[in-house]
Order: structure tokens, then C-alpha cells, then sequence
């Protein structure tokens, strides 16, 4: 039975469709394996069973009638940031750690629709504000994969380093994820997994809970770019109650993929060719160019003046909006409360024991630039580099179909080896982040291995509401490097 | 260093968190470093770009101002630390 957690999601619903084998079969095998690694890897905080195989039963009732939706009975891990009616949801924080939603997200209320199964929570840095998954009130995720000859934890990125860690390790079949500044395409590229972060827009933000609004958007993490075009197709859609959402039609995604790049032009930013990075991530970038060149897309060279802004204006853009965002829990309505000696000691401590280090970091920092005298020098300053940005990528549109470049200036690091200075932790979003700032869509597909044998990833940015061209572009580069690494089965076992 | 000791306690207070004199020290350092690095935004003349709002060119929907939820009382104080009768309950404000 293990080799069904292997399978792809296309494949699974081959399988359940031959009848080869059923949901509960399907969903079985993935709760088994999650209940040997989960000691190991941490990516699961919370595991649904009865749930789980209820949905499955009611999957397998499903097909045997001939009404078997677009995911139906294939089993999904969901990040811990989704709100799903009468099961915990905690951000990954203390202050949310007995939360019980009664209402559940428009992304996973569609995943259901389509008859997908759920196994349970997955672990995320707090709130989503991390690169490593070291910030989870719940301790650590571990990345399956090992460099070569050590057995040393790696990161398995973050935020979403439950979701990344438990699609490489195959406890689960795909996984919800969230991307604020690199937080699906990040972990994806440190785990060889896939990771889209669409338009924003593409996907409701309603029920997930609120990191930087303007920047928030849901995406899937799964092991093909198929797969990836698969869920999208699912979890996409137009939300009366999310005023962001943008009304468009949800298009047949899974058709973009297998469609040749012939004719389409691939635009290659100099500003991504930055000092310190990995010669072997140069490298893999120059084998990109060449996979897609040899398979009929033209290469042009282009330029983002404005890249190097990136990352200092999301800092200035995310904190003040997350400062806003988190203001909510102060003890009254939801989450913990610390007793005080009056109402402002009493959200005072309830705050102080219920957030984190780095989420009352990023906290402060949005409350000081949102303070009086500093809106316009700080937050009105990095929306207007903001537009420079969107402009800089505008530009570029106008000349090619899509952007390459490396997802990220380095392989997967070490546990504790960036933990101890924000600043260096940040860098890793370097080339991620530029995609949210502009709102475009995004992907991260795996290519090869580094020199210490763990994945790169390569992304391919694409201009708003066309995800179409990153799932051919995508899925290009996954045909031309028969990515087929996997990582090592040793946390099973421990 | 761009904040001092007293505008961490300041800002602190505003977010409502509290914190320790070792924490104060440490986030000065910290916050000082973060303000000091997005401080190269300041090469960029931006007096004449527009703020950015959205992604694509949107119109704002309007709907019709009438109840569609509600009736939840229970359901909403169901996760609250104290609650009584439907009513959140919070320490005494007013003397």
C-alpha cells in the first residue's frame, strides 16, 4: 500500500476512477505514513483521522454513483492559516492555540466541493512570518531531505514548511499553502516540491487568517506542475466576501500544461544576478535558459531597476499591515487572556505571552511606521516604490511573456544556522518578493540538486491573471529536467 | 541607531505588548538595524508616483444593504476567554 502516497495527484484520480483502488485505500495509506514520520518531521500539528475517512467514505459513495468531483477523495494537508469549521485553527501561535472556527475558508470550502479529503493542519512559521519554519509555536518543521553524508535538520523553509515538508515527505498528496513574500515557492524550492503563488486575487482570502492583506494569496504546494494547475482549478473563485477577489472566469488551467513554449519569449533580469549567491544556483538558472531555449522560446535580457527596493519596502508594507491585522486579539473575543490589574495590562499580557519574538517584532515595527509623524516617510513612501516596482515588471511585459530567475539565492540552511539575525533570515525572500509587491503570479518548479545534494528550485513570473503561461513555462522546465530526486525515507524509521 | 530605549517602550505600549528591559534592549538594537536598512528607500525620488492600490484596475462592488448573516450569538462567543449571557466579559473600565 505505500506506493499510493507516491502517486500524483493526476494519477491517484486515474486510479480512483479504474476503481485500482478506493479513497478510504487512498486515505488510509496517507494516515499511516503520517503517523510514522510525524515524531520526525513536525509538519502535521494537528491529524484529522475520523475525519479524514469520513470524507473519504463519502468519496468513494461518490464515484460508485458517477458524480466524483474535480479532487474527489485525493487527500490534502491544509496549512494551519485556513479556518475550517469545528476543527483547531491556531496560526501556528499561542495566542490562537484553542481556536475553533464556526465558519470555514471560501479555498477550503471549494477544495471540499470538488470532494477533496482532508488529513489534518500543517505546521507553518506564526502567523506566517518566517523563512524557516523556527518561529511555530508548535516547535520546528524538519526538511526530509539531508545534504549528502549528514544527518544534520535542514529548514524546510517557510512559511509553509509544514506544507513543503509533508508533500516532499508524501504525507499527503498536495497541500494548501499561503505566500506573502515567498512563503509557498520558498519552501518548495528547499523541499524539490512545487509551490504557485497566483494573482493576487486569483484566490479568496476569506477565512485565512491575516497576515499583510495586500500582499496574502493561497496557493497549492504539490509534487507536479499537473498537479499544481489541478488544485488551483479547484481552490480559485470569485468571493462576494472578499472585496479583493477579482471576478474573473476560473480557466481550464490544466489545459495550459503540455503546451509547447514555442514562440513565447523569456525574459532573464539582470538585477536577479546578485553578490553572494550560489555558483551552482547561476549555474542551474543558465541550464534554465538553455532547456527552454533548445525547446523553441526565445531568450531576451531584461532589466528591473527598481529589484533592489523589493525587499526593504515589504518591511516597511508587511509589518504595518500585520501590525493592523493583529490588533484583533487582545484577549476579549477569542484566543488567550493573560489576567491584569486593569484593560490595558490585561491585553498587555495577554499579547506579551501570546505572540512570539518575531511576530512582536514585525508588530512594532508596523506599529513605529504607522505612528503619528511617520505614515508618510515610511508606509505611503514603500506603496509608491510599490509602483515603481509594478511599473518596472509593466515594462517588462511589454517585451516577453514571462520571467525567469532562481527562486532562491541558496539551497536549504541548516536548523538554528539564520535564526539569530532578522536581516540575514529576510534575504532568503530576495527574489520572491518582488512578485508579491507587484501582486503578480508566480511559480517554483524544482531542477536539480545542489552541490550538497538537496533541491533548487527555478521561478517563472508571469504577468496578472496569467498563470496559464507560468504552467507551460513550468511545466517545460520539470519535462527538460526530469526532476525524479527524492528525498531519503529515514524519518519513518526513526 | 535610529530608535532609543524609550521609543521601544513608547511603541510597545501602543501595540499593547508588554515587554522586559533585556527585551527593550534587544529590540532596540534590532528595530534600530531593520529602520537603518529600509532607510535606502530614501534614494528613490518618489515625489511624483502615485501609491499603489491594487494590481489590475478594479471597481469596487456594491451590494444591497441587507442582512444576510446573523443570529449567531452563540456560535460568536463560543471561543471567548469569559463570557456571560452573550456578552464578552472584560475587566472593569468604567469606576
Amino acid at each position: 500500500m505505500t506506493d499510493l502516497t507516491d502517486l500524483t495527484i493526476a494519477d491517484a484520480r486515474k486510479g480512483l476512477a479504474a476503481k485500482s483502488f478506493s479513497a478510504v485505500e487512498l486515505t488510509e495509506a496517507h494516515l499511516a505514513a503520517i503517523k510514522a514520520a510525524n515524531r520526525a518531521l513536525n509538519a502535521y500539528v494537528l491529524e484529522t483521522p475520523e475525519r479524514a475517512l469520513d470524507m473519504a467514505k463519502a468519496s468513494d459513495a461518490r464515484i460508485a454513483k458517477g458524480e466524483a468531483g474535480a479532487l474527489e477523495g485525493i487527500p490534502l494537508g491544509i496549512k494551519d492559516l485556513f479556518c475550517t469549521k469545528d476543527v483547531r485553527t491556531t496560526a501556528c501561535s499561542h495566542i490562537l492555540d484553542r481556536f475553533i472556527p464556526h465558519y470555514e475558508s471560501t479555498v477550503t470550502a471549494n477544495l471540499w466541493a470538488a470532494g477533496a479529503v482532508t488529513l489534518g493542519k500543517l505546521n507553518n512559521d506564526e502567523f506566517a512570518m518566517g523563512s524557516s519554519n523556527e518561529t511555530s509555536f508548535y516547535g520546528d518543521v524538519v526538511n526530509p531531505w539531508r545534504r549528502e553524508g549528514s544527518d544534520a535538520p535542514l529548514v524546510p523553509g517557510g512559511s509553509s514548511g509544514g506544507s513543503s515538508a509533508a508533500v516532499a515527505a508524501r504525507l499527503c498528496l498536495g497541500a494548501t499553502a499561503t505566500d506573502t513574500g515567498g512563503s509557498i515557492r520558498q519552501p518548495a524550492a528547499f523541499t524539490g516540491t512545487v509551490g504557485l503563488k497566483p494573482t493576487y486575487g486569483r484566490c479568496s482570502r476569506w477565512g485565512i487568517v491575516a497576515f499583510a492583506s495586500s500582499l496574502d494569496q493561497a496557493g497549492p504546494v504539490t509534487r507536479s506542475v499537473r498537479d499544481s494547475a489541478i488544485m488551483l482549478g479547484a481552490m480559485a473563485s470569485h468571493d462576494p466576501k472578499d472585496a479583493t477577489s477579482a471576478d474573473l472566469p476560473v480557466p481550464d488551467f490544466e489545459a495550459a500544461v503540455g503546451q509547447d513554449v514555442k514562440g513565447l519569449t523569456i525574459g532573464i533580469p539582470k538585477e536577479y544576478r546578485v553578490e553572494g549567491m550560489a555558483p551552482e544556483i547561476e549555474a542551474l538558472w543558465q541550464q534554465g535558459i538553455a532547456w527552454l531555449t533548445e525547446r523553441g522560446a526565445t531568450v531576451k535580457d531584461i532589466s528591473l531597476p527598481h529589484t533592489k527596493y523589493a525587499l526593504p519596502s515589504y518591511y516597511i508594507v508587511a509589518p504595518a499591515e500585520a501590525s493592523s491585522n493583529l490588533a484583533r486579539y487582545d484577549g476579549v473575543r477569542y484566543g488567550l487572556r493573560e489576567p491584569g490589574k486593569d484593560v490595558l495590562s490585561m491585553y498587555e499580557n495577554t499579547r506579551e505571552s501570546g505572540f512570539g519574538a518575531e511576530v512582536k517584532r514585525r508588530v512594532l515595527i508596523g506599529t513605529y511606521v504607522l505612528s503619528a509623524g511617520y505614515y508618510d516617510a515610511y508606509y505611503l513612501k514603500a506603496q509608491k516604490v510599490r509602483t515603481l516596482i509594478k511599473r518596472d515588471f509593466d515594462q517588462a511585459f511589454e517585451g516577453v511573456d514571462a520571467i525567469l530567475t532562481p527562486t532562491t539565492p541558496a539551497p536549504a540552511f541548516a536548523a538554528g544556522e539564520k535564526s539569530g539575525d532578522p536581516l540575514e533570515m529576510y534575504l532568503n525572500d530576495i527574489f520572491t518578493v518582488t512578485v508579491n509587491m507587484a501582486g503578480l503570479p508566480g511559480i517554483s518548479v524544482p531542477a536539480g540538486l545542489s552541490l550538497e545534494g538537496t533541491p533548487l528550485g527555478l521561478q517563472v513570473i508571469g504577468r496578472a491573471f496569467d498563470e496559464e503561461t507560468l504552467f507551460r513555462v513550468g511545466h517545460a522546465i520539470e519535462d527538460a529536467a526530469g526532476f525524479m530526486a527524492k528525498p531519503q525515507d529515514w524519518w519513518s524509521k526513526a | 541607531m535610529s530608535v532609543d530605549r524609550a521609543t521601544v517602550f513608547r511603541i510597545a505600549r501602543l501595540a499593547r505588548i508588554a515587554i522586559t528591559d533585556e527585551e527593550a534592549e534587544r529590540l532596540e538594537s534590532e528595530l534600530s538595524g531593520i529602520l537603518d536598512w529600509v532607510a535606502q528607500l530614501d534614494e528613490l525620488d518618489t515625489a511624483d508616483v502615485e501609491p499603489m492600490t491594487r494590481v489590475e484596475a478594479m471597481t469596487m462592488k456594491m451590494r444591497k444593504d441587507e442582512v444576510t448573516d446573523g443570529f449567531c450569538a452563540t456560535d460568536i462567543v463560543k471561543n471567548a476567554p469569559q463570557e456571560d449571557d452573550h456578552y464578552f466579559v472584560v475587566p472593569k473600565i468604567v469606576e
